[in-house]
């Protein structure tokens, strides 16, 4: 235990680093603390402005795909709920009306009708196809990647994530893994409560950083195996599959700046529960100051010779960290 | 035809009419009904083997943080708790009703190939003890889910080979199997008895035997791809090769929705037998029962595409899958349809197979919800690989198949053993499996939608109390079954003796019923003349 314990802070060492360095740029100013920690405590309370989860519910989310998503989805679950009443109520109904017990005698002449069989053919048919054609807009919608205004490449590794920026943030590229306190505590009989860990799992040492107001179109791919990106309040999903470049775009509404949080969702091998997604969505301005200040950081790296991971070339093999993890 | 094999068995097979005794009956079986208790008891066997693995996930799951588990095994859990489950307890258990029932309900003596029936059932405890003991190898049992993704599948330790060998042995367990029901029923059926006057068990078997020849070769063919890229440098499915990762995902769910079917038909079978029996009256809409399973079973073949809308597919695909997968509701529907009808103006009583088959009217529905909203592609990318999906699809397995077998056999059982059941202990085995699967699944739509990511040993804390109600009805769920293995022993043991229409008072129709309670060791060695 304690050697494996020894071995992870090891190899998190060039991390570590970097870590004490973004804590002065990365993390958000102080109402991003106050709300982080709101969230931790209430768990399942949605606090204002931060439209997370309710805890039993789809999150209504800040972005339109995310808020047109929860539109079908009610939509949908109404439809269900209106039919499951008809049919339930008919099966209850007969239930309670056509029991033997009660001296119910059997119609064994109702045993087949041309005239209701298709019309419980035709109407569940026109449903559907009601409730189609808005889920095919917004598909159409949820495709078109076009007029991005800042790119991103996501690369998935077992287990953490690799952000480098494009346009606007050319040149700020940075791996995301679980935050150091989390990853004590999610140990094998760790003794540490996961309760009084900040955000539990659900924190990284380098969140990935995007303005609001701004369409932002990712480039989903994986050095290692499949991986899948989600982060629930953008309505944003896709996997990362090695090979292949996958397309994903949002649009996070200006004034929804703040911290938002997702997880790996395809299975990835051992510590696929612990490689969450952490997103610090800002203003333009503190976007800019943002990039800014990471390059001026990476400059800074590179002068002293020191390699950070910002710096280090990657593609094309997994990373030092992931290799010695995997082993 | 019937009529020569039947009389012809009658006259030559004497030495035959009696099992053999000791362990020589089930070694050499090829008796119908020997085959079909071996395959139901290693069902029952496979469902507590991967049930106590469910119940270690459940374990784990109860509260955030690990305690009792490392991912690595908890990862193997679920994989191989999948895997036997589907494999090893679902589908014997319908091959098993299958032996049993067919050749009862279709007035033949036995199936058509008794050997082979045989040998598809030996294979299987051979491919199970060969998968179980993938625990004891280095590097330890698959942990890669049990859809086998590669890369991933492919980091799998020494226990690959053997994964691959027991899969390949289940395949040819299953298409043997398969192989059986169609010429049992295409040639064997009692004079008179045209394909449409067949009880629909063995009609939703035929249609289910013709889908499990068709996917179970394709399984097999994706499974020998994995094995020789893994071993043999091949690249169908490595990136840096050539190959495609995503082309498994197609080849694989190809084999894999119509085996969802596979895993449901005879369950909507069982409920169109048990159903008219206890509301004494007919089946409605027997004709149309038959062509909404035909439609799914075709449908099945043109939806893979739905369980891979968020790796990445082109528009018009997201839109023809989406389509497609959502016209699976139409027939669903006429057979929720028509099971609702046959009730209406029957005459009702609740023993338990009727219980169980009510369940199922139930809850497979509100799996059944919960597939249509996976269906609409923009909200799939939210539920999909959560445990919204979890949810669902244990609906429609648990108290939709296991709840179709479990109806099945408090249907049956009396039949084949000759003895009524202990009724109180059985409806009490009802009402607590019933409470505690939603219990259990209910929950987990709710964390799902939350944000709960699936096959994760460990949770951010906002997901604990959720998961703790699951746990719960987990424990309670699984503690439940042993009632169920109390109800059979029993049964088998002694109890008062079942007449041979068994359900005296409510309207068991069918052939089965026409032969004594336990039937002859030959079903019907003179051909009943069907009218």
């Amino acid at each position: 235990m304690s050697r494996r314990r020894l071995k992870s802070i090891e190899i998190r060492g060039p991390v570590l680093k970097s870590m004490t360095r973004g804590d002065e740029s990365t993390f958000p100013p102080c109402r991003h603390w106050v709300r982080a920690l709101c969230l931790a405590t209430l768990g399942l309370a949605a606090s204002a402005g931060a439209n997370t989860s309710n805890g039993y519910n789809l999150p209504i989310g800040v972005t339109g795909l995310s808020r047109d998503i929860y539109t079908l989805h009610m939509e949908v679950f109404w439809v269900c709920v209106a039919i499951a009443i008809v049919v339930f109520g008919v099966m209850i109904y007969a239930l309670v009306k056509f029991r033997h017990s009660q001296g119910a005698v059997a119609d064994a002449t109702l045993v087949h009708s041309t005239k209701v069989e298709i019309v419980w053919t035709i109407i569940p048919i026109v449903i559907l196809v009601v409730m189609a054609i808005p889920a095919a807009k917004v598909i159409l919608m949820m495709e078109d990647t076009r007029n991005s205004e800042l790119s991103i490449r996501v690369t998935g590794y077992q287990w953490k994530w690799q952000y480098e920026y494009m346009d606007a943030g050319e040149g700020v590229n940075f791996f995301s893994t679980l935050a150091r306190d989390s990853n004590f505590a999610r140990e094998l009989h760790s003794g540490i409560d996961p309760k009084t860990v900040n955000n539990y799992l659900l924190n990284v040492d380098n969140p990935m950083v995007i303005p609001s107001g701004t369409k932002v179109r990712l480039l989903l791919t994986s050095q290692d195996v499949i991986h899948a990106w989600w982060v629930p309040d953008f309505g944003a999903k896709r996997s990362a599959i090695p090979g292949f470049v996958n397309e994903l775009w949002f649009k996070v509404d200006p004034g929804k700046e703040g911290i938002y949080r997702g997880q790996c969702t395809s299975l990835c091998g051992r510590d696929h529960g612990f490689m969450p997604i952490v997103v610090d969505v800002r203003t333009p301005d503190d976007f800019k100051k943002w990039v800014e200040q990471q390059k001026a950081a990476a400059k800074q790296a590179a002068a002293q010779g020191g390699q950070t991971p910002e710096t280090a070339p990657l593609a094309g093999q997994p990373p030092r960290s992931a290799q010695v993890l995997s082993n | 035809m019937a009529q020569t094999l039947s009389s012809g068995i009658a006259h030559h097979d004497d030495h035959h009419d009696q099992p053999d005794t000791g362990i020589k009956r089930w070694l050499f079986a090829t008796n119908h009904k020997d085959i079909g208790t071996m395959y139901l008891v290693f069902s029952l066997i496979m469902f507590f083997i991967g049930g106590a693995m469910a119940m270690v996930i459940r374990a784990e799951l109860f509260q955030p943080g690990l305690q009792l588990v490392d991912p690595v095994l908890f990862n193997q859990l679920t994989t191989n708790h999948a895997l036997i489950m589907i494999f090893g307890a679902v589908m014997p258990a319908f091959v098993g009703l299958a032996n049993w029932m067919i050749p009862m309900q279709i007035g033949a003596p036995d199936m058509a190939l008794p050997r082979m029936n045989n040998f598809s059932f030996w294979i299987l405890p051979f491919a199970f003890t060969l998968l179980l003991s993938t625990f004891f190898v280095p590097g330890g049992a698959a942990a890669g889910g049990w859809t086998l993704y590669p890369p991933l599948s492919l980091q799998t330790g020494d226990s690959f080979p053997m994964l691959i060998f027991a899969i390949h042995m289940m395949g040819i367990s299953s298409i043997m199997g398969a192989i059986n029901v169609i010429v049992t029923i295409m040639n064997m059926r009692a004079p008179g008895m045209n394909l449409l006057k067949m009880p629909l068990f063995a009609w939703s078997w035929l249609i289910t035997a013709y889908l499990l020849i068709a996917v179970m070769p394709v399984l097999a063919g994706a499974v020998t791809m994995l094995l020789t890229d893994h071993f043999f440098k091949t690249s169908f499915f490595n990136p840096a090769g050539g190959g495609d990762p995503v082309m498994f995902e197609h080849i694989f769910w190809f084999f894999g929705h119509p085996e969802v079917y596979i895993m449901i038909l005879p369950a909507f079978g069982i409920i169109s037998e048990v159903l008219p029996t206890f509301s004494r009256k007919p089946l409605f809409g027997a004709t149309s029962m038959i062509y909404a399973i035909a439609s799914i079973a075709f449908l099945s073949f043109i939806v893979w595409g739905h369980h891979m809308f968020a790796d990445g597919m082109p528009l018009a695909a997201q839109l023809f899958y989406m389509m497609y997968t959502m016209l699976i509701a139409v027939p669903t529907g006429v057979k929720v349809f028509n099971w609702t009808a046959t009730m209406w103006r029957g005459s009702l009583s609740f023993e338990p197979p009727m219980l169980f088959a009510l369940a199922f009217l139930f809850l497979f529905t509100i799996g059944g919800f919960s597939g249509l909203m996976l269906a609409i592609v923009p909200a799939d990318f939210q539920y999909n690989q959560t445990y919204f999906v979890v949810a669902h699809f244990h609906y429609v397995l648990v108290p939709g198949a296991i709840f179709g077998i479990m109806a099945g056999v408090y249907y049956w059982l009396p039949k084949w053993t000759g003895h009524m059941y202990n009724m109180t202990l059985a409806k009490t085995h009802f009402w607590l499996s019933a409470i505690f699967v939603n219990v259990l699944f209910f929950p987990q739509h709710f964390l799902g939608l939350a944000g709960m990511p699936r096959r994760i040993p460990d949770y951010a804390v906002q997901f604990t109390d959720w998961n703790m109600v699951s746990s719960i009805g987990g424990f309670a769920f699984g503690a439940s079954q042993i009632l169920f293995a109390i109800v059979i022993v029993q049964c088998i043991r002694g109890g008062r003796k079942a007449t041979s229409a068994v359900w005296e008072g409510a309207l068991p129709t069918g052939l089965e019923w026409t032969l004594s309670s336990p039937p002859p060791y030959h079903s019907f060695t003179i051909a009943p003349e069907i009218l």
